[in-house]
């Protein structure tokens, strides 16, 4: 058993030096992260605000399924990616298995139900407060969408900005789609996991102070955006 | 054919034809939950005098209002803007002001420029327009505060404002000052009476006897459902014709 006290301080040394592996690392989980909920955000949104204006038979049921998926466990969804992208299945002709790619798309179907689910909330809310006022506009049912997405703009950056917490935290699905390859799909999640079963509890404490950094950087953002006097009434 | 369809005789005479005036309801009727809310109302609103709707509450003063801009349906009955059922882009022509104002979350300004961009208005006139807007109601100074930090009697004025920025033929309003205290009750009033005497025709909703004397030059009296009476405004409030009306300006209670 290594010595408790000495890999905090190797832990700080090598945040100090800004060690190149753990950058590396670093890096690349933002890149992956980032990328995720971005490209959740270009499915999420529209979704959502569609199922916020439109009705349509089975509708409550798939609202009751975009709720549930927001607790979907990523192992779950690391195995159902695993399995398209795996050589026999439906996506294996890519080639994506074990790679940032893969860990992408399984972080984006992670976030997505997230996004989908506050923006349906938030647009049905706002068309409730403003619907007649902007038809007295003249503005079409797109207009009308696009209007109620910048109006409900904090509350959906809130929820991107929980997207991103929860995809920068995950383990179980970019393990089991990346592979945890060093230099390749080694993220920040996947390393701790790694090197503490190695018994490198300094690398592994690195990059768990980094990973609490993010927490709790990204909560300030959303107690930020909720928060600030000229939010507070935008809100 | 004795006559040629696009030259109606009835129509030839001298009457304004814009885009939405005249606006006529005929035999509206609405029903709700076996209720009857609006019964055979008739209707008309051309250019002229500023029309007063009025009556106790619950009247259906708010449906009969949204009826007319095209906003909900009737079940009974028509609504038509210069002969034509309502349509998206006609609408533009037409302003409409709340009980509650529905203001966007951005500033005055840009609450402005969104009507201004929606009704269609070229952008090389937003700025003007947007200025002498919110100069109208006294506005100006807070053009870049955020519109929902702004009073109560702020925020309709900012709606009155918004409402006719785009210069719209016909103004809707309902019970536009219910909620506000006299000054600011004042100040709207009289934007209202500037926009009336500039040619702007309006319809406007009030259950306050001393409001519409002072702004009605026409008063529709309903209630529950019924136009029980349409009038000039001297004649209405001197010798009210029907009974519902004279016991609301003695301030009998209605039964
Ligand atoms: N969507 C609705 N469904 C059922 N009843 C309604 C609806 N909207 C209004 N009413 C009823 O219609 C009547 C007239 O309402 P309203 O036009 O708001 O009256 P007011 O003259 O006070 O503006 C009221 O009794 C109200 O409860
Ligand atoms: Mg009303």
């Amino acid at each position: 058993m290594q010595d408790l006290s000495g890999a905090f301080a190797e832990a700080f040394r090598l945040l100090l030096d800004l060690d190149a592996d753990l950058m590396e690392i670093v890096g690349l989980s933002l890149r992956v992260s980032l990328t995720a909920v971005v490209a959740a955000a270009l499915i999420a949104l529209p979704l959502g605000a569609a199922l916020a204006v439109t009705r349509f038979p089975g509708r409550g049921a798939v609202l009751v399924t975009l709720n549930a998926l927001m607790g979907l466990p990523p192992v779950v969804v690391g195995l159902v990616v695993y399995l398209a992208l795996s050589r026999a299945g439906p996506l294996g002709p890519l080639g994506l298995l074990y790679t940032p790619e893969a860990m992408i798309l399984a972080q984006m179907l992670l976030v997505i139900p997230i996004v989908a689910a506050v923006t349906r909330q938030t647009v049905e809310d706002l068309r409730a407060e403003y619907d007649e006022q902007l038809r007295v506009f003249g503005v079409g049912p797109m207009g009308m969408v696009a209007t109620l997405l910048w109006e409900g703009r904090f509350s959906l950056l809130t929820a991107l900005l929980a997207g991103f917490g929860r995809a920068v935290a995950e383990v179980g699905a970019v393990i089991i789609v990346g592979g945890n390859i060093n230099h390749v799909t080694r993220v920040m999640t996947t390393a701790i996991a790694l090197e503490t079963s190695k018994g490198n509890l300094a690398l592994a404490l690195g990059l768990g102070i980094i990973l609490l950094l993010i927490a709790v950087a990204v909560n300030a953002a959303v107690m930020t955006v909720r928060r600030t006097p000229r939010h507070a009434v935008l809100a | 054919m004795p006559f040629s369809p696009d030259i109606p005789p009835m129509t030839a005479r001298t009457e304004h034809r814009g885009e939405v005036l005249p606006l006529v309801a005929r035999a509206l009727g609405l029903w709700r939950d076996g209720r009857t809310l609006l019964d055979n109302v008739d209707l008309r609103v051309e250019v002229g005098p500023l029309t007063v709707i009025m009556g106790p509450n619950g009247a259906g003063k708010s449906l009969l209002l949204r009826l007319l801009a095209g906003l909900i349906a009737p079940d009974a009955g028509s609504v038509t803007w210069a002969g034509r059922a309502p349509d998206r882009v006609r609408i533009k022509r037409l302003g409409f002001v709340f009980q509650a104002p529905v203001l966007l979350r951005r500033s005055v300004a840009d609450n402005l420029r969104y009507a201004l961009r929606a009704a269609g208005i070229p952008k090389a006139e937003w700025h003007e327009r947007t200025a002498s807007a919110l100069a109208e109601v006294g506005l100006d100074r807070l053009a870049d505060a955020p519109a929902r930090v702004l009073s109560g009697g702020e925020q309709q004025k900012l709606a009155l404002a918004r409402a006719l920025a785009p210069g719209p033929e016909v103004l809707l309003m309902d019970e536009p000052t219910a909620n506000l205290d006299p000054t600011a009750t004042a100040a709207i009033e009289d934007r209202v009476g500037r926009a009336r005497d500039a040619g702007t025709t309006i319809v406007f909703v009030t259950h306050d006897l001393g409001q519409a004397k002072r702004l009605a030059g026409r008063v529709v009296f309903l209630h529950r459902g019924r136009v029980t009476e349409d009038a000039p405004a001297a004649r209405f409030f001197d010798a009210p014709a029907s009974e519902p009306a004279a016991a609301f300006i003695e301030g009998r209670l209605l039964p």
